[in-house]
């Protein structure tokens, strides 16, 4: 990570919504930082508040029933104390967000020439016939082929890969800073995928912006990302690279989610690894680590000390949010990664431990 | 070994029609056009390919769940593709399905119990007093949820239990083939491992022949024995997991390995090749090789003469004229390639 300044650091973001239920805490307490051209993954499964962080970011959160705490800093502007008018001249223009499902982001009634127009002459004060030359300029960036042509077209007569091509035409127009992208490939097939990844890939390089990607697809953010984040129950529990988290991982679930995943190269025999029980409701959320009623190496205080997020000594660059230290964790996952199950890594480990 | 089924030039067209009173035929979508395969007891057939290949089709043409246009089907050597009334109510108890949304495939209304004990119910087993209560109770307790949770319903599960409810209520009538229809693409990562370790495990306690349907080429590597490739509702290539992952012989197979994305960033940036363009429409498909049209190795005999699906050296069944070299595996990054 370069020293300078970055273009957007979130700092100890809180998002609670107030519902009949009770109190959801979709997002307690993240802070994170991405630099200009650099590329950010979140990963996280279904309700880890990975969606709702970013769409803070852009105040899509804003509502009656939602408090949010702690500070957005957009090139040194504080987001979440912007008024909706001023939310309204970044959104769009300086920070543009690429949505999971491009068939329900398109309006269906309009032309996609139409939208993309909106998209430009929301921001710039242009006339139609520019805005539309932009338009066709921006469909051809994006690699859509006869753009003149389609640019007239109505969002059905257009593919998945299509849809979601367009989409991301209509986040570039105002040449963005920042690119928040959720889930921007899932409803894609693989070779599809792979063309809307390489395509971010080109703009990225080209645009030079930044890019923070949301996904539950490990393989993804391996693709994409120069630094992820892992979130579980609303906190990052582990950042780093991403060169060092596909490694060196040190949180007891980045392990369970990486020897959950089945490999191209794996062998049929070899049985997956899953994280026992299922992600905790964000209204009543387990005490101390969130993560210790599926933890494997969970210890009895575990379930009344909460973790902080962390460095870990000598790597500044690698924050964790563990109780268990970070030798016994080096130790784990060189077991783990030899092959061994979660009880088979304990027990060798005790059996280290116990020698004098 | 001998084969539980065999499907031989299986052809399913849905018509096309204009007009609202007076329906005209104006074309056809070719969903399935001509597929034929075995499948062996016991083993896992895999079927991949992306939306629209016709692999679901393929599944509801073998469940009788659609009528095919044309083809036949045999399951344990008899011929069941026009089979009806109680002849094919018997055949439907030795197959059962599991779909793929947790959430659409329970009926909300019922209790988890009666939803399970359903079969029982179609079959008219196990009707003597509490007798399906304990027989339900059973299967709960084999698929993983907590037998007391009978009288629940399908709301107060979760994505992954309510899966578990589909398996079980699957396994009721003890089926010699289970067609297992993207049952883990709506999961997350943590639960699908959990669901697929279920369904091996199942697979060998009651010797079970297995049909996986799915888009994830490395869920398919872990789960099946034999895989079998669709592109446009034709097979491109058939053949053992390992030969396929290791070395695709159709250049589509190659296309897939190398778009999928993997967990290891030290691979990152190495050749890959990537199809252009999009599936094109099942209604109006290409002449001769459906693929010869986004085929980076397309010649002018691919757009005139189909290619048949035939061995040609490596262990799979592959219909391509000019099937990927080594070296080309190599070169264009296939992931699963050693």
């Amino acid at each position: 990570m370069s020293a300078s300044e970055p273009l957007l650091r979130v700092e100890d973001l809180r998002v609670e919504f107030h519902t009949g239920d009770g109190v959801v805490h979709a997002v307690d307490g993240i802070t994170y930082e991405v630099h200009a051209g650099q590329t950010l993954g979140i990963v996280g499964e279904s309700g880890s508040g990975k969606s709702v962080a970013s769409m803070t970011t852009l105040g899509l959160t804003r509502n009656q029933g939602a408090s949010i705490s702690g500070r957005i800093l957009f090139e040194g502007r504080d987001l979440v104390a912007c008024s909706d008018e001023e939310l309204r001249s970044v959104r769009g223009k300086d920070i543009a967000m690429v949505f999971q499902d491009p068939l329900s982001s398109l309006h269906p009634f309009f032309k996609v020439g139409a939208q993309l127009i909106e998209a430009v002459r929301t921001h710039q004060d242009v006339s139609k016939a520019k805005a539309r030359e932009r338009a066709v300029e921006l469909l051809n960036l994006v690699g859509i082929p006869d753009a003149s042509r389609r640019v007239d077209e109505f969002p059905h007569e257009f593919s998945g890969g299509m849809r979601q091509r367009a989409m991301i035409a209509m986040a570039l127009a105002n040449e963005p800073k920042l690119l928040i992208a959720d889930e921007p490939t899932t409803a894609l097939d693989v070779t599809v995928q792979a063309q809307v990844l390489a395509l971010l890939e080109r703009l990225q390089r080209e645009l030079g912006m930044a890019i923070v990607i949301i996904t539950h697809d490990l393989g993804v953010v391996a693709e994409l990302a120069d630094d992820v984040a892992v979130m579980y129950a609303g906190r990052i529990v582990e950042t780093t690279s991403a060169e060092v988290l596909f490694s060196k991982p040190e949180h007891p679930y980045t392990w369970g989610l990486l020897k959950s995943l089945p490999t191209l190269e794996g062998s049929r025999r070899e049985a997956l690894v899953p994280i026992q029980g299922a992600p905790p409701s964000l209204i009543n959320r387990p005490s101390g680590c969130h993560f210790h009623p599926r933890c494997p190496y969970s210890q009895p205080e575990h379930e009344r000390i909460d973790p902080k997020l962390e460095p870990i000594a000598g790597e500044p660059n690698h924050h964790v949010a563990c109780l268990l230290d970070s030798e016994t964790r080096k130790r784990l996952w060189a077991q783990l990664s030899a092959g061994d199950t979660p009880e088979q890594a304990q027990a060798a480990l005790g059996e280290a431990g116990g020698r004098p | 070994m001998s084969a539980l089924v065999e499907v031989r030039d299986l052809v399913k067209h849905f018509p096309l029609t204009r007009g609202i009173v007076f329906q005209r035929k104006v074309g056809a979508v070719r969903a399935v056009d001509g597929v034929s395969f075995e499948i062996e007891q016991g083993e896992t057939l895999g079927i991949v390919g992306e939306t629209g290949c016709g692999k679901s089709t393929t599944a509801r043409l073998i469940m009788r769940l659609l009528e095919s246009t044309s083809g036949e089907i045999r399951f344990e050597g008899e011929d069941i593709t026009h089979m009806k009334g109680a002849a094919l109510k018997a055949v439907r108890r030795e197959m059962q399905m599991i779909f793929q949304d947790p959430y659409s495939s329970l009926n909300p209304r019922k209790t988890i119990g009666s939803i399970i004990g359903e079969p029982f119910a179609i079959h008219r087993l196990n009707e003597g007093k509490g007798e399906r209560r304990k027989a339900v109770q059973e299967l709960m307790e084999t698929v993983g949820l907590n037998p007391e949770h009978y009288n629940r319903y399908p709301h107060e599960f979760s994505g992954g239990q309510r899966q578990r409810i589909g398996v079980a209520r699957a396994l009721a009538l003890k089926p010699k083939l289970l067609i297992a229809d993207e049952p883990v693409s709506a999961l997350d990562v943590s639960i699908q491992a959990q669901v697929l370790n279920l369904l091996r495990d199942l697979q060998s306690e009651f010797g079970l022949t297995v049909v996986f349907i799915a888009h994830d080429l490395s869920v398919v590597r872990h789960m099946c024995d034999r895989v079998a490739v669709m592109y446009l509702g034709k097979i491109v290539e058939i053949g053992g997991g390992d030969e396929l992952y290791d070395f695709p012989r159709h250049p589509y197979t190659g296309a897939l390995l190398s778009a999928v994305p993997v967990v290891d960033p030290s691979r990152h940036g190495e050749q890959r090749r990537l199809l252009s363009g999009d599936v094109p429409s099942p209604a109006n498909p290409p002449s001769a090789c459906r693929f010869h049209t986004r085929c980076p190795k397309a010649q002018p005999l691919c757009s005139t003469q189909e290619p048949p699906l035939e061995d040609k050296g490596s262990g799979t069944r592959v219909a391509c004229h000019y099937p990927l070299t080594r070296e080309e595996v190599a070169q264009i990054g296939v992931r699963s390639a050693p």
